[in-house]
């Protein structure tokens, strides 16, 4: 019980030390911006092993974080392969093909009004579909190995894409293109000098959601058959045997790279779209 | 309405595109069934046919494609065949009067429906304090909102079975409330990041408006702030009533549940009924547009009455 009580007061010090910070005069700077959210993070994580240690809750309920991170550490080497199948094979690759394929079908659909007209809303409602269903098929299609995890991301990724690439193409307005053709431009010309740059923050947009969607797809059909690694694969088996620290070690290793994949895709944005207003001031 | 002719029109070229693709894809099921029956069929033996192409296939067994359009078990239903099994499980149900026995789709849409709705209450309620908790308080948003995009790059597939594992050890039985919350969880976002915007609407002369009206911190709250904030927060509910019924069926899908649309798909992976699966994924489909339309005609008949222009 005293665990419990010591990690509460642990919780509200840094609540108050967090409002301390945060109405003082050096709030708008850098390293309170990190510190902030970074110890409202960490307070959270001493509550929940106060809470596990004070009530003596089973580690088949619900592990300490002390634990987890020493489980994390201990089996580096099977999070590694689960890791590499599931992540840098499954979902990467998927993501890759997926927004190519998404990419290129929308500067092609682009081209004809009609076709922009009959796919965009079809286009969106496919996009709010729960696709993750098809995972199953899909597997059965392409076999247990990643070849048929990088499918099931494909087919989640390609419709968020390509509706926001369709909605930036269109983003450029009727001056600017009048100016290219002043300018004595071609379609070619027009296209990757204004109009695939006016387009970049919808594309962006797109691949943002297409990050997470990609993971998920991923771990989603591994739950379906996969071979004996992947994340999805030690998820669904260590809730059978009751490792649940190990289960708890790929979730974090889940939320590792889906923030650092997030991370890149929007560090690459900030590079790109430098001239746009959200990303300027 | 200029754009129901070019959707018509990409939806048949869907379909069409579709039919064809069944043949290719049940050539080989469907040489088995063939050779099975007497019929000659050009390499023989299912194995060896197993390192021919399946156009060759194709090209040299042009009687027996039809068979592929016909199989109980197709790796690729034909659009005909998913309909007839939706029918079978929905309309016919009905009208014998059995509309939610266990083996009726609209039974399991409920089940998915009724954990949709509570994941969509809890988080959209969850999303809209945590908004206003943002607005009011720097310190909220300073630590909350990093978080909470965090949140969402956490695939919650992953989750999803502690999750349960979780509510059934605390004495939570059945699986309603853990799909809630994971449909909570996906929904919350949206909700929480256009509250904030739409909170946030409001400009300073207006704002200003209102102090020299002295009104309070809640007046100008309920009476400014809230209302301004509704046009967002349609727009965020018709994006995250689809992500809860996302999250409903992924909460379905790893954890063994008996009943639902996920678990139709599970069932259907596991007892090797294609046609279970796919007319399941077609209910799920049609759920989504219902209540993505739902939101939309209510978004129709408010935003009008306040003032707004739609």
């Amino acid at each position: 019980m005293s665990w419990f009580i010591a990690s509460l007061v642990f919780w509200i010090c840094a609540w108050l030390l967090n409002i301390r910070l945060a109405s003082s005069k050096a709030s708008d700077t850098l390293a309170v911006r990190i510190i902030v959210p970074l110890l409202f993070g960490i307070s959270i994580l001493v509550l929940w092993e106060g809470l596990v240690r004070g009530f003596e809750v089973s580690q088949v309920i619900l592990p300490a974080p002390s634990q987890i991170g020493a489980t994390f550490a201990g089996s580096l080497e099977t999070l590694w392969v689960d890791f590499q199948q599931t992540v840098l094979k499954g979902a990467l690759r998927g993501f890759a093909i997926g927004a190519a394929a998404a990419f290129f079908t929308a500067i092609l659909i682009d081209r004809s009004s009609f076709l922009t007209r009959g796919l965009l809303p079809i286009g969106n409602f496919v996009a709010a579909l729960p696709i993750v269903g098809i995972a199953p098929i899909l597997v059965n299609w392409f076999g247990f190995d990643w070849q048929s995890k990088a499918a099931v991301v494909v087919v989640m990724v390609f419709f968020p894409i390509l509706v926001n690439t369709v909605q930036g193409l269109r983003e450029a307005d009727t001056m600017q293109r009048d100016l290219m053709r002043t300018y004595a431009a071609g379609y070619t010309q027009t296209l990757l000098k204004l109009r695939l740059p006016a387009a970049m923050p919808f594309i962006f947009n797109g691949l943002k959601i297409a990050t997470t969607l990609a993971l998920i797809g991923a771990i989603v059909a591994e739950y379906f058959g996969s071979p004996i690694r992947g994340m999805g694969f030690r998820i669904s088996t260590g809730v059978g045997s009751l490792s649940i620290d190990l289960v708890w070690a790929e979730i974090a290793v889940a939320a590792l790279a889906g923030s650092a994949f997030y991370g890149i895709v929007a560090f690459i944005e900030k590079r790109v779209t430098f001239w746009h207003p959200s990303q300027r001031g | 309405m200029r754009s129901v002719f070019p959707v018509l029109t990409v939806l048949a070229v869907i379909v069409g595109l579709w039919w064809a693709a069944v043949a290719p894809m049940n050539i080989r099921p469907a040489l088995d069934i063939a050779e099975r029956s007497g019929v000659a069929v050009v390499p023989e033996g299912s194995v060896t046919r197993r390192d021919v192409s399946v156009w060759r296939l194709m090209l040299d067994n042009r009687e027996s494609i039809a068979i592929g359009y016909q199989l109980d078990r197709p790796r690729l239903p034909t659009p005909s065949q998913v309909g007839e099994e939706f029918w079978k499980t929905t309309g016919e149900m009905v009208a014998k009067g059995r509309a939610f026995s266990k083996r009726s789709l609209l039974y399991h849409s409920w089940i998915t429906l009724r954990s949709t709705f509570w994941g969509f209450l809890l988080g959209t309620t969850f999303g809209i304090l945590a908004a206003v908790a943002i607005v009011y308080s720097r310190v909220a948003d300073m630590s909350l909102m990093p978080w909470a995009i965090v949140s969402q790059t956490i695939p919650i597939v992953a989750l999803a079975p502690m999750i349960i594992v979780l509510s059934n050890q605390v004495g939570i039985d059945g699986r309603g409330v853990p799909k809630a919350i994971i449909s909570a969880y996906l929904c919350y976002f949206p909700v929480l990041v256009s509250m904030v915007k739409g909170l946030r609407s409001p400009t300073a002369s207006e704002l200003d408006l209102l102090k020299t009206y002295n009104a309070s911190g809640g007046q100008s709250f309920w009476k400014l702030r809230l209302p301004a904030s509704v046009p967002y927060l349609f727009a965020a509910l018709k994006v995250g009533v689809a992500a809860a019924l996302v999250g409903t069926i992924v909460g379905e899908l790893p954890t063994g549940a008996i009943s639902g649309l996920g678990a139709r798909i599970l069932i259907g992976d596991q007892f090797g009924t294609p046609l279970a699966i796919w007319s399941a994924l077609f209910a799920a489909a049609i759920l989504a547009g219902i209540l993505v339309t739902l939101i939309d005609l209510i978004q129709r008949a408010v935003l009008p009455r306040m003032g707004f222009r739609t």
